[in-house]
């Protein structure tokens, strides 16, 4: 390819007309970058970029998802590296009306902690009078 | 305290900081990746915001003109970038090769800095010493990819490093304030940083299968620190000039 640029040129690499037989990986692949905003934080799924390899995909990383706003540190894992379910499968995660009792709020025993914590404090009220 | 020495000192670094940032920013659009191209720019930038906050020093403390005015009203002989930061781009290769350089100079000159008995550049060196980090872990990771990659790739490399060599060396070209600087503790000299630097690219380089070029064999391309240039500068300045020439007051 020609540049604008007169110093172009200067390496008489050959060239040649076929194109060259492209090896699997020699493509750059994509990571998935997370971006961690506070220390001791979460790290949040931001989106995803190419790179040559982890390093690289931290640098880039870097300048894309954390040039503004706020980031103590960053992950990155390789996209290939990343496991899911099949979307077919949603249905899994369906919540079903019958099985309250296993959500946290559901507890029928929160009744009876809350009715005891509101006994004590009637108790020390009273102690203290 | 000599302040023609620190006058000297801070217009060498405001221009290499601001000519390099501009020529680094002629990639923008057109790097070899989308993630790069950000990731270059934005390393464009930073040197070019250098270069703003050592003209505010100028200005600030030591009566020199406005930062615009210091950019970009100078003659080019006023200039006292070293001749490494003039040269136009040449492939991607070339402007990775003198990133790599020159941020690892730097990055020293700004670290030795921090200990500076002049108070607003000590300042101010603690401030960007965070985001040199991220200019020589730009190149060095780049340079460390493609030193170990394919043969063309490390062909391009090296070719470019046996280029830019001596221009490189030219950057530790001493000023005629050099002996001031050193003797009031504003900065530890062009011998010693460059001392530092040497060894700093060193350990990159070893990591790669290029080779550094024997330094003793190599005359370091002066001039640039006593306001004589390449031929590249000028048109360089006539177009960064062109709309401050239109209308000083413009803002974008």
């Amino acid at each position: 390819m020609s540049s604008l640029d007169p110093r172009i040129n200067r390496l008489d690499l050959v060239k040649t007309l076929e194109a060259e037989d492209i090896a699997q990986h020699q493509h750059w692949e994509t990571y998935e970058v997370f971006v961690q905003a506070k220390r001791g934080g979460h790290h949040t799924h931001v989106g995803s970029l190419h790179a040559a390899d982890h390093d690289m995909a931290l640098i880039f990383a870097k300048e894309q998802f954390a040039r503004r706003g706020q980031c103590h540190n960053l992950w990155v894992v390789k996209t290939s590296d990343v496991y899911a379910l099949d979307t077919e499968d949603a249905d899994m995660f369906a919540d079903n009306n019958e099985k309250k009792y296993r959500n946290p709020g559901g507890f029928k025993v929160s009744d009876k902690i809350t009715a005891y914590k509101k006994a004590q404090k009637q108790d020390k009220t009273e102690t203290d009078d | 305290m000599n302040t023609d020495a620190i006058k000297e000192l801070l217009y060498k670094m405001g221009d290499d900081a601001f000519i390099l940032g501009h020529r680094n920013s002629e990639w923008t659009g057109i790097a070899p990746t989308l993630e790069e191209d950000i990731s270059f720019s934005s390393v464009a930038q930073d040197q070019i915001g250098h270069a703003l906050a050592v003209y505010t020093i100028l200005h600030e403390t030591l009566g020199e003109p406005t930062p615009d005015f210091i950019g970009f009203t100078r003659n080019e002989s006023d200039f006292r970038c070293s001749h490494l930061v003039e040269l136009p781009n040449g492939e991607y290769d070339f402007s990775l090769i003198r990133h790599f350089l020159f941020d690892h100079a730097e990055m020293l000159r700004y670290r030795a800095l921090t200990q500076s008995t002049y108070t607003p550049l000590a300042q101010l060196a603690g401030k960007i010493i965070g985001e040199l980090k991220y200019h020589i872990l730009h190149a060095n990771t780049w340079v460390r990819q493609l030193g170990n990659a394919t043969e063309e790739a490390k062909a391009r490399l090296q070719s470019s490093l046996n280029e830019l060599m001596p221009y490189a060396l030219g950057m530790f070209e001493p000023g005629p304030n050099e002996q001031a600087l050193i003797e009031d503790g504003v900065f530890i000299g062009e011998e010693a940083l460059k001392a530092q630097w040497l060894q700093s690219i060193e350990a990159v380089i070893r990591q790669t299968q290029l080779k550094l070029p024997d330094i003793t064999t190599l005359t370091p391309v002066y001039g640039g620190r006593y306001g004589y240039h390449t031929e590249y500068l000028q048109p360089l300045l006539y177009e960064m000039t062109e709309v401050f020439r239109i209308d000083e007051s413009a803002e974008w």
